[in-house]
Formats: C-alpha cells, structure tokens, sequence
C-alpha cells in the first residue's frame, strides 16, 4: 500500500455545501508548486520545437522548449497558425450568417458557441425568448458541456496512453451527434440558432432521443470513472501536474472548469442567470433549473479531469429535469420583434407576412438594431465564452469580439509546465482543452 | 443582486478620483434599466492608477480583466476618437462587472499596459496590438500574436481591407530548389 493515495475523498466538493473542502490531509504528498533551478544557468540547454505539427497538439501549437535533459526549463507558447480572421468576418455577416462562423469557433462543442452568439445578439437587439426555446437551448447547451467533456476528459487520457476510455467517451458523443443531426440536420457545425430563436421547431422524436442518450451516458462515464479514477498510472501522470492556485487562476482570467479546479467558486449559470439557469425564465414563476456546480481545491490536472466527470453528471440532471417539461407554444419570437422571419403560413396567406419577410431576406435590408455596443456571455464547457458587440445601426455587426476562453486560460501555459519533464506537457494541454479554432479564430 | 448594479463602485471611484470625469454611461441603453452594462471613460494617463484602484479598493475588488478588446471607431457615428481599447472588469468576490474605456489616436495610438495589474491581459493586449496597432506601455513583451513577425498592418482596423492588401498573392514562396 506503500505509496497509494487516499482518494476516497477525491476533493470534489460542491459550492452549495457552502465551503471548499479543507486540504485532505490523508493524502500522503500535499504537491506544492516547485520552481525549477538548474544547475549551471545558462548552461547545456537544449531548444526544442514541441509542434505545431505534433499529434499531441490536438491542432496547431507551437512550443519553444529550452530542456535541461527531460526538464522544462522555459517555454514560449507560440499561436495562430489557424488565423482565420473570423472577427473580420463578423463585420461583413448578419447577425444570422454569422453563427455559421461560430461554429468553426469550439467546433467540439458547436452549439454551445451558436447559442452564446444570439445570446449577445438578443441583449443588442432587446427581445425576450420564448420558453420552449430557453427551454430547448438550454438543452442544446447542456448536451453539448457533454459532447465537449467527453471529447477533453477522452483525448487527456489518450495522450497519457489510455486508449480505452477514449473509445468509450468518443462512442456516446455519436449519440449526441444524432440528437443534433434530428434537431438541425447537422452533425457537428450545427448553426442551430437565430436571432430570437432556433433554425426550425424541435421533431416529436427529439425529447425521446434526448431520454434514452441520458440512460446511456451514466454508464460510459462509469465505465471511465472506474478505468482512471483509482488508476494509479492515470493519478502518477496527473496528480501536481499543471498546477495553478486559486489566486493566480483568478489572476490569469482563468474560467470555467480549469478554474473551478483550482477553486474559484465562479460559474456565469449561477451568477450571472440566463435561459433555464435564471429564476421566472418561462415568465409563470418557474424557479431556475437545480443542478449543483462541482469544484475542487486541488488545481491540477486531475482536479480538471475530475471537475470535468462530475460536470458531465450535473448537465445529465438538468437535461433529465427539463426535457419531460419543454412547454408548448411558438420556438421563435413574435413577428413585433421584427428579428426572426415569419412562419410561412403567414407568409403564403398574408401581405404583411410576405412584405416583413422580404424585408429580413434583401441585402439592403435586414436587421435594425439600436446604435450601441453590448457584451453576452454564457458558460460555455471551456468557461466564460462572451461576445462583445457594436452595432451601427447596420445590418451587420460594427465589431464581432469573440471573448474566447481557452485563449485567456492557455496564457497561462508557460507557468504551468515550467519545471515539469516533456512528457507532461500532454497532460496539461489535454487537461486544458485547448481547441485551436477558437484559440486563433 | 444584479451583477450590472455598480452603485458602490461608481461612489468609490467618484469619491477617489474627484477631478477625473469618468461619464459613466450604459454600453447600450436598453428599455429596463437593470440590464444596462456601465461603461465608464478614463483617461490613458490616468489609467494605470484607476485600474489599481478598482482591483484593490474593497467596494470594487474587480480581480479578474475578463476580456480586453478594441473597437476602431473610424466609421462609427458621432465618434471622436478613433480606438477604443475597452475592458471587461470582473470581480469574482463581489460578482459585478464594470466596462471600461480608453480611447487613443492615431498617429502612434498608445495606451499604458495593464499587465502589471493583471496577468490575464498578457495575451489580449497582444492580440490587440497586433490587429489593431495600438501600443500597450510597459507590456514586457509586446509581439504580435495572430499574425507573423513581419506582417505590416493591422487587419481589424476599419481601413483594412477584408480581402487584405494581397498579401497572400505576394507572399515569398520557398521552392523546392531555392534553398
């Protein structure tokens, strides 16, 4: 037993118990951050170009290594290999073209960006969701923290070498795919929101497929739940690995689960309430939708991994409570709101219909919204995802800011390999869920 | 509370700093009041001593420079300035958030650095500096970030062309014998 560690207070706790754990102190080594020194400064160092074309970093990054043997003595991140100029874009697309774009932002978790899109567009613009779409987006959301948390906890491990909880996190995400390839037609790049609601109406299907991906998840996240939790390789190659403290995680702008890791009791569905997540969304006094937000003090890489796991459990318990009571009534907003194009009954039957319709669709035409700048954010599965708009009145945005969290959190990079060996630098990315899309835009 | 409310911070802010006209205003003025995001204007050369103050005064607390961002107003109506460097302040304490505004000019628009405040506006400032020019004073490392080491303009500035200025037709191109 020499040498095992205690995990069954796996320092998860919840932060409506109130208070973070205090450090466990059965833990045999409370890992505390080390500088490393060498020896001879300045002496027989080793440059080293960790990417951009290395399998391990999942897409395009570039590290300028200096070793002392297998020790990372300094690293300088270089990005922007998939620049793609997508704030540009968003100066010459609607605010409906645009989510397109959005897509290719956290292709992992692509309706998680299309909804934090509109949601800065509806604050712009002023108008309030129906509740069969917060309701609807508020599922979208949630299945897509999951597609994303099981893409990142999966790839983590199979850097590490763990090739079979990839398999078994990678086979559930086809579930999702499904879901939304019924909901939208799309797999992957779903595009699935408008201004003031969805591209189309949710299928009689649709609620039933969300059920049965909610009986089937519990058991693949058992099943890798009980190949790394308690594995000691998995916990050798994790555990102090990646460290960051709850002060320099604030300080870096760190958020989401990384930060949660690292114990910053912060997560916009709580404190800053929009769709399901707010008190009255469905304007009848429905109270907001109850889940609990995991956090852990450790803040390594495997608090991240582990922050992760039980953040796929609670989306699972917001998707089980909302998807039995998805409210009937229209998905979009009135055509007061002047935001989403007519129902086509309306456009076929009456003049006004046809007239607004063509008033959304022409190119000189389009939306009106006020002169003003505005900035949306949502939890999205990396953290805080916000938009920072401007409008000139135009039919496009005057500036498209992407507020993009795994930008901010992979600043932090540098400080947190300096004094590791190589080989964990696949650990720290893998845990940082770093995607190069929304990285470069 | 509402995390847009910061009636505490503006008295604090007012009552250190008397003789700045911060003109705090919502970013947009929308129709219910509890929405409106404030923005507050501050001079570049007072920026530095601001910021300190809003991360350290114990009704601010604001710890956490969620976002860093830059808006070229040049075609934009009834604008004076040209770039508005525009911080999204966080406190993760208190929970609120404040926006706040410095505007430069051309010809060599300049503002200080916020690095030293905090850590997280490493990379936007960068970001900034490299698709819209604006200099950060004192950012110990000021390279561009998206773009190349060599790349001349600045690509989010309004006058850029979204189609660029050919640089992709003009680009040296390595062969395979010219080595």
């Amino acid at each position: 037993m020499n040498g095992r560690r205690s995990l069954e207070s796996s320092g998860i706790a919840y932060r409506e118990l109130g208070v973070l754990p205090v450090p466990d102190t059965t833990r045999e080594q409370q890992w505390t951050p080390t500088t490393y020194a060498p020896e001879e400064p300045g002496g027989d160092m080793w440059a080293m170009n960790y990417g951009p074309q290395h399998p391990a970093c999942h897409t395009t990054l570039r590290h300028v290594l200096e070793l002392d043997g297998e020790r990372v003595v300094s690293c300088v991140v270089h990005i922007g290999y998939l620049h793609s100029g997508f704030e540009k874009l968003g100066e010459h697309l609607d605010y409906n073209q645009y989510v397109v774009i959005t897509d290719r932002m956290n292709y992992v978790s692509s309706p998680a960006c299309n909804i934090a899109w509109h949601h800065a567009c509806e604050l712009l613009f002023g108008v309030e969701l129906t509740p069969r779409c917060k309701i609807v987006r508020t599922i979208c959301a949630e299945l897509a923290r999951i597609h994303d948390h099981l893409l990142c906890v999966g790839a983590m491990a199979l850097d590490i070498g763990a090739l079979t909880a990839f398999l078994y996190g990678f086979n559930e995400r086809e579930l999702t795919n499904d879901i939304f390839e019924e909901f939208c037609g799309h797999r992957f790049t779903t595009g699935c929101t408008r201004v003031g609601g969805m591209m189309a109406d949710i299928s009689d299907r649709w609620p039933g497929m969300v059920k049965s991906f909610c009986q089937v998840i519990p058991k693949a996240i058992d099943d890798v739940e009980r190949l790394l939790n308690k594995n000691r390789i998995f916990i050798e190659r994790t555990r102090g690995i990646g460290y960051l403290s709850r002060q320099s995680a604030i300080d870096w702008s760190w958020t989401g689960p990384c930060a949660r890791a690292s114990g910053v009791r912060r997560d916009l569905r709580k404190d800053e309430p929009y769709l399901c997540y707010a008190d009255n969304w469905d304007n009848n006094g429905s109270s907001a939708v109850d889940f609990k937000v995991p956090l852990s003090d450790m803040g390594d890489a495997y608090a991240r991994y582990l922050v992760r796991l039980e953040e796929i459990k609670q989306s699972l318990a917001i998707i089980e409570l909302l998807v039995d009571n998805i409210p009937s009534g229209p998905m979009n907003v009135s055509d007061d709101d002047k935001v989403c194009l007519p129902t086509k009954e309306n456009v076929y039957s009456s003049i006004e219909g046809l007239i607004r319709h063509f008033e959304q669709v022409m190119t000189n035409r389009g939306f009106t919204p006020p002169v003003g700048e505005v900035y949306g954010a949502n939890e999205s599965p990396n953290g805080e995802l916000g938009f920072y708009l401007a409008s000139d009145g135009g039919r496009c945005a005057y500036r498209a800011r992407c507020r993009p969290p795994c930008f901010i959190n992979y600043q932090a990079f540098s400080e947190l390999i300096e004094g590791h060996q190589v080989s964990d630098i696949n650990v720290v990315l893998g845990s940082l869920n770093i995607i190069a899309g929304e990285l470069d835009r | 509370m509402n995390y847009l409310d910061v009636t505490s911070v503006l008295a604090a802010l007012s009552e250190e700093f008397g003789d700045v006209d911060f003109r705090p205003a919502p970013l947009l003025a929308a129709q219910d009041r509890s929405k409106e995001q404030t923005c507050i204007k501050v001079p570049a050369e007072r920026l530095p001593e601001v910021m300190s103050f809003l991360k350290a005064d114990s009704r601010c607390r604001f710890d956490q420079v969620a976002d860093l961002t830059c808006v070229d107003y040049l075609e934009f109506p009834d604008a004076a300035d040209r770039y508005g460097v525009t911080y999204t302040l966080v406190s993760t304490e208190l929970g609120h958030r404040l926006w706040v505004k410095c505007f430069a000019n051309d010809p060599a628009p300049e503002i200080p650095s916020v690095t030293p405040i905090w850590k997280g506006a490493d990379w936007q400032e960068r970001e900034v500096w490299d698709l819209f020019g604006v200099k950060f004073k004192g950012h110990y490392d000021l390279r561009r970030i998206m773009t190349w080491e060599g790349f001349e303009s600045h690509p989010l500035r309004k006058d850029y062309p979204l189609r660029g200025k050919g640089e992709r037709t003009s680009f040296t191109r390595i062969e395979r014998d010219s080595v």
